[in-house]
């Protein structure tokens, strides 16, 4: 392949990159053009989605980067997701007075290294798309720099993120050296008829690394309190994209890596998911702040997701990239809303604060119904429509006990979401709401709208979409 | 005319309406509120008309599906829609009681009057699209959902206890119906269709046919409900408003019966038969053993709530049976049930309104102040005892008849429940209605008023005409419960 053609291949990445020093240095003589430089942002991710979703196809950089219709899904629906967080993220901040520009050009660089990662073709690629998000996050989850608990959760999000890293390097080392390659080719070749135990030693490695960036439970501790002190807005865009690109990631490395060891990473999957799941619905009872509830939500829905990668098919990939496309626009819509809600200036972060919401501002209170309902998995909502996959696909691949365990646990974790619907709509109101700024309302009720009745119409398209998606990674 | 799409979605038409009204008006507007019990009564009559003209048109001879609508969706599943003999039953009584509910709430609810209409006509369109559904997951989609309604029925509009009711009800269902939920995935993986006809003409392998059918019995056991997990249904239905209980008895219960005879039987005929014992015991513990509970209770609806919990014992027990008899004896009692709790839930109602409690100490004598209240609730004790010439009777009398040449035995425990039905319904009316008024507070209780006459007027017709005439639901019913029947002998071989 030709150096142009190479070049072809990483245009949305080059479009974000380049472009993400210009917003920088456009940022840094023009600190008023604050807003501006946001919509900068927002073009230069439309555009990397665009060239994402028509560019060409094939493996470049000698197989660093693949360009195939897994990696144009992702990335479309992470520049999506970014660009939503900009206009969500940059009023916010601005009313509690952080005028600044690097927000946006945050976002686009974290834009950038999860387009690298869902395009990875070999372990370098995979660790620099990786570094380059997580760096970019922890500096997001910093960015109310007057307020403790941020940098609290900044600091821990970095320290811990640092340690998952080392795991990461760690392992990609041990398959280097047991495989010879870290192309993911020819680590596929070298697995190919049964993995040497060095290889599958730094398999795991790979996995707990991963794990720690999807959050999957046992290695889930941080997410609570980075969930809990970070930004809403920030969260909202956290606890969607990066999750994507980390589980496409991670889909990609079993299945064209890892492929002939698939005996062996589907049951530390399995475990993984199903403890993600219960730990998820069992700690998400006993909370109060509804920052840290919807953290342990995202780390028992990430369990769910697991579940459909475990499968190990065609079918469990298409459904782990579905239940991810529908849970990114549950758990942004939801953050939306919560970043829309404030009493007296005050965030309203618990559950007491949702009291008598309905009464309040009902449009709010029924989107963050719906995104309760779709969480809990309820039919018709879209939430439901990824745990169906999901199930269906880990029944389909010999796993039903998985797959009713699964369910059980979101019959558990019903509870929370139920308590959260009693307290909006059956308790008495506890003084006015603030006024929602018309952003965050605008976005929420849309994505709201989105989970119920959209979804039914919209799956038309993504179940395809995935399903293409899904046979790019060579799975029967 | 896509006439089951339109009876299922007419409801949301008065929701949009009354939504309209909640969003861009005052919420305590006293016009709006007003203006949305109209739209709410005007839009459950139209659906009701709508479902008579379906019955008129509805072929009885046909033991196929009818008015079928089939239109492609994603994944392999389809919107298909259909009603054959048993489920235009459960759509007629759906759009029957559910007018009954709305003129039952006209005054009885004073708070949140709109979102109360909301939920009342979202629930009716769940509840029509369950019995509609021909796709699996289509149906699932609408029987899961029609928790929602419910829940917000119990927790906004309930009594004291009302969140934890709810919470019991939604929990106690969900549980359940994932358990199917996992099941219908499976369903689709082996077979490769969602839709129900083809699922009837499937043979899933005999211990397939096993682990499915106690899946779909978690879920349609709980909805029914069966002994012993029947213990939501007294606690949602002493919380729930009284067209909350109406709705309750009359129709979510009757989702389990239905589920028996649109799946457990047809789709898993060797497991059926194989777990029939187990049915059979259970329904004629819950005949029992609730019956003996009812005697004791001291509130008027949780009595109520625990003779529903009998009745449907007979219920489970004629589907079991497999026979034509059961089979039309167990969908009888299943409408007349339907009525005649959902007439008795109201005629607590009447009481409660005046009076606002349940105690059955606190009445007494009503009979000196409310003669025709007296001789309404007399019409429906004695329909909910089985006196012949009411609904009630035909029912029990079907299912004992049908269930005596399977199991003899079962019949005879089953039949000392009709005495015990007669031991707890006449000793409630004879301490609430008869007697002589000792408590000063009843002294200037009002009789029925025109509302209330209007209210029960077609719960009269109904359990009369029904008790002298049932030929008239048997002829409907006939052509599709002889092809379940004929289906599910020659699955068993019997």
């Amino acid at each position: 392949m030709t150096f142009s053609a190479d070049l072809g291949l990483a245009y949305p990445e080059l479009i974000l990159a380049i472009g993400a020093l210009v917003l920088l240095v456009a940022g840094a003589f023009a600190p008023k053009a604050a807003r501006l430089v946001g919509w900068g942002g927002v073009l230069l991710l439309a555009a990397a989605a665009f060239q994402a979703a028509t560019g060409p196809f094939g493996r470049g950089f000698s197989g660093g980067i693949i360009a195939d219709d897994a990696s144009a899904f992702a990335q479309v629906a992470i520049f999506v997701a970014s660009a939503i967080a900009i206009p969500l993220g940059q009023p916010w901040f601005e009313r509690r007075g952080v005028h600044n520009f690097e927000f946006p050009v945050l976002i686009v660089l974290a834009a950038l290294g999860m387009g690298m990662m869902v395009a990875a073709g070999d372990l370098i690629s995979l660790y620099v798309g990786v570094e380059l998000h997580s760096l970019a996050l922890y500096v997001l989850a910093a960015m109310h720099r007057d307020n403790a608990k941020a940098s609290e959760a900044g600091l821990k999000y970095f320290v811990l993120g640092a340690l998952s890293s080392g795991l990461l390097l760690y392992g990609a080392s041990l398959v280097y050296g047991f495989a010879g390659s870290t192309l993911f080719i020819d680590i596929a070749a070298a697995v190919h008829n049964g993995a040497h135990t060095g290889v599958l030693f730094g398999l795991v490695f790979l996995m707990c690394g991963l794990a720690f960036k999807v959050s999957a439970a046992p290695f889930h501790m941080w997410t609570p309190d980075v969930y809990e002190g970070a930004p809403t807005p920030v969260v909202a865009f956290f606890a969607a994209a990066p999750k994507l690109a980390a589980m496409v990631l991670f889909a990609r490395l079993l299945a064209q890596g890892f492929g002939g060891a698939i005996v062996q990473w589907q049951q530390v999957l399995v475990v993984l998911g199903l403890m993600s799941v219960g730990v998820g619905a069992f700690a998400g009872l006993a909370q109060q702040n509804l920052k840290r509830l919807w953290a342990y939500s995202s780390i028992a829905n990430v369990g769910y997701a697991i579940i459909g990668l475990s499968a190990g098919t065609a079918e469990g990939v298409q459904s782990m990239l579905i239940f991810m496309i529908l849970y990114m626009i549950d758990v942004t819509g939801f953050f939306a809303c919560l970043a829309a809600l404030s009493r007296q200036g005050k965030s309203m972060e618990s559950f007491e604060d949702m009291a008598g919401l309905f009464k309040e501002q009902p449009g709010i209170a029924l989107a963050m119904t719906a995104f309760s309902l779709s969480a809990l998995g309820l039919p018709p909502f879209s939430g439901f429509w990824g745990k169906y996959f999901v199930f269906k696909a880990a029944v389909g691949a010999g796993l039903p006990v998985a797959a009713v365990l699964g369910l059980v646990g979101s019959v558990v974790a019903a509870v929370y979401y139920l308590r959260l619907l009693k307290v909006m709509w059956l308790d008495a109101a506890e003084g006015k709401t603030d006024a929602p700024p018309i952003e965050a309302r605008a976005i929420g009720v849309g994505l709201a709208l989105f989970s119920f009745p959209l979804v039914l119409a919209a799956l038309i398209w993504i179940y395809p979409a995935a399903g293409r998606a899904a046979h790019a990674f060579g799975l029967s | 005319m896509p006439i089951l799409s339109l009876i299922t979605y007419a409801p949301i038409v008065g929701v949009a309406a009354i939504l309209a009204l909640r969003l861009f008006g005052k919420a305590d507007d006293p016009r709006a509120i007003e203006a949305s019990k109209w739209i709410a009564l005007f839009t459950t009559l139209a659906t009701l008309a709508l479902s008579v003209l379906l019955v008129a048109r509805f072929s009885p001879g046909d033991k196929g599906f009818q008015f079928v609508e089939e239109m492609p969706w994603f994944a392999g599943l389809n919107y298909r829609m259909g009603v054959d003999g048993i489920s235009v039953l459960f759509v007629l009584l759906t759009a029957f009681l559910m007018p009954i509910c709305i003129a039952a709430s006209w005054k009885s609810i004073e708070k949140r009057v709109l979102e109360y209409m909301i939920a009342f006509l979202i629930l009716e369109s769940l509840v029509i699209g369950v019995f509609c559904a021909l796709d699996i997951v289509l149906f699932y989609i609408f029987f899961e959902f029609s928790l929602v309604p419910m829940f917000l029925i119990i927790g906004i509009w309930g009594g004291a206890r009302r969140v934890y009711a709810a919470f019991k009800f939604f929990l106690y269902t969900l549980l359940g119906s994932v358990l199917m939920l996992a099941a219908i995935l499976a369903m689709i993986g082996i077979s490769h269709t969602s839709s129900i006809p083809e699922l009837m003409a499937y043979h899933f392998s005999p211990t397939v046919q096993t682990w499915l059918w106690l899946a779909f019995f978690a879920s349609f056991a709980v909805k029914m409900p069966m002994w012993p997990v029947h213990t939501w249904l007294p606690d949602a239905h002493v919380e729930a408003p009284t067209a909350g209980s109406v709705i309750l008895a009359g129709i979510l219960l009757k989702l389990g019966g239905y589920g028996f005879m649109r799946f457990s039987l047809p789709m898993f005929p060797q497991a059926s038969h194989q777990f029939t014992p187990l049915v059979f015991a259970l329904s004629v513990i819950a005949i029992v053993y609730t019956s003996l509970v009812a005697f004791r209770q001291v509130d008027i609806k949780k009595l109520i709530a625990y003779s529903s919990v009998a009745h449907m014992g007979f219920v489970t027990m004629g589907i079991f049976a497999g026979n034509i008899v059961g089979e039309q004896g167990a969908l009888f009692q299943m409408l007349s049930h339907g009525v005649i709790s959902g007439a008795l839930f109201l005629c607590v109602g009447v009481v409660y309104d005046r009076m606002h409690t349940r105690e059955i100490a606190f009445y007494g004598g009503l009979v000196t102040r409310m003669p025709w209240y007296a001789a309404t609730f007399m019409l429906f004790t004695m329909g909910n005892v089985g006196l012949p010439g009411t609904s009630g009777f035909v029912g029990e009398i079907l299912t004992m008849a049908g269930t005596y040449g399977v199991s003899t035995w079962t019949v005879i425990v089953a039949a000392t429940g009709v005495i015990f039905s007669a031991v707890y319904a006449l000793s409630l009316y004879r301490r609430v209605v008869f007697g002589t008024m000792t408590n000063a507070k009843l002294a200037d209780i009002t009789d029925l008023d025109w509302r209330e006459v209007a209210i029960f007027a077609p719960l009269i017709a109904a359990t009369l005409v029904l008790g002298v005439q049932p030929g008239l639901i048997m002829n409907l019913t006939q052509a599709s419960v002889d092809h379940l029947v004929s289906a599910y002998q020659a699955a068993i071989g019997g």
